[in-house]
């Protein structure tokens, strides 16, 4: 009963957060919710007792990725262009 | 966009335990969840983190193209040496020499449920170790050098 419980919230916040980052026109603000819905990717892994793999993706996702996308913010614009 | 004093300060504080913590994870790849490529990414993630936190004329005080360039080479240097070792001894190519020799990580493992003797298991600690140097190395440099790229700034 407490696993559904928590694979609900899990997958709740997963689709939460990708509509997030579709939704915020701020990129530095969409590029945090891609890294926290790759944290709750890491989590939904690490409930399926792949915990390797869960390390690889909060590694790799939620941190190198993240960086990479901060700096080439940084080298560009904040905010989407186009219509405000 | 310059970081603010928070950010900064906040990287310099969480750098040395997210390498403490990756690491670890390294060194306990043969007992633990993780290894090498894990571990290393762990602790690329903290270089990552100071290296998002500062321009690039503040981090390469820190953090130079050189040591990383070096530790790639040094890890992939370690990993084929490893292998040649084994047949420099007569053994087969990767073949695991130091497994219950007594010497380096050469214990037997004790038979039954046990929590694990870090002190075992032969050459796949070494392995391990160099993949996680190498891994350190390669993802540390290309973020640095997306760094690099970008122009000054102040304008």
């Amino acid at each position: 009963m407490i696993e559904v419980a928590i694979h609900t919230l899990v997958i709740a916040g997963l689709i939460a957060s990708a509509l997030m980052v579709f939704y915020f026109r701020d990129l530095l603000a969409a590029t945090l919710a891609a890294g926290f819905f790759s944290f709750l990717i890491s989590v939904e892994f690490y409930i399926l007792q792949a915990p390797d793999v869960a390390i690889s993706q909060a590694a790799i996702g939620a941190g190198l990725t993240t960086a990479i996308f901060i700096i080439a913010i940084r080298a560009t614009s904040r905010y989407e262009g186009g219509q405000p | 966009m310059r970081m603010s004093k928070i950010v900064r300060t906040g990287a310099n504080l969480l750098y040395p335990f997210v390498l403490i913590f990756g690491l670890y994870v390294i060194m306990h790849g043969h007992l633990t969840p993780g290894g090498g490529f894990q571990g290393g990414a762990v602790v690329a993630t903290g270089v990552a983190l100071v290296i998002v936190a500062y321009s690039f004329e503040e981090v390469t005080s820190m953090i130079k193209k050189v040591g990383m360039k070096a530790r790639e080479s040094i890890g992939l240097l370690l990993f084929i040496g490893a292998g040649v070792a084994a047949l420099a001894a007569g053994a087969p190519f990767f073949s695991n020499i130091l497994a219950n020799s007594g010497l380096l990580f050469g214990q037997t493992v004790p038979a039954g449920p046990n929590p694990g003797d870090l002190n075992t298991a032969g050459v796949i600690p070494i392995m391990n170790v160099a993949v996680g140097i190498e891994v350190w190395g390669g993802l540390a440099i290309i973020v640095l050098y997306m760094l690099s790229s970008i122009p000054e700034e102040g304008s």
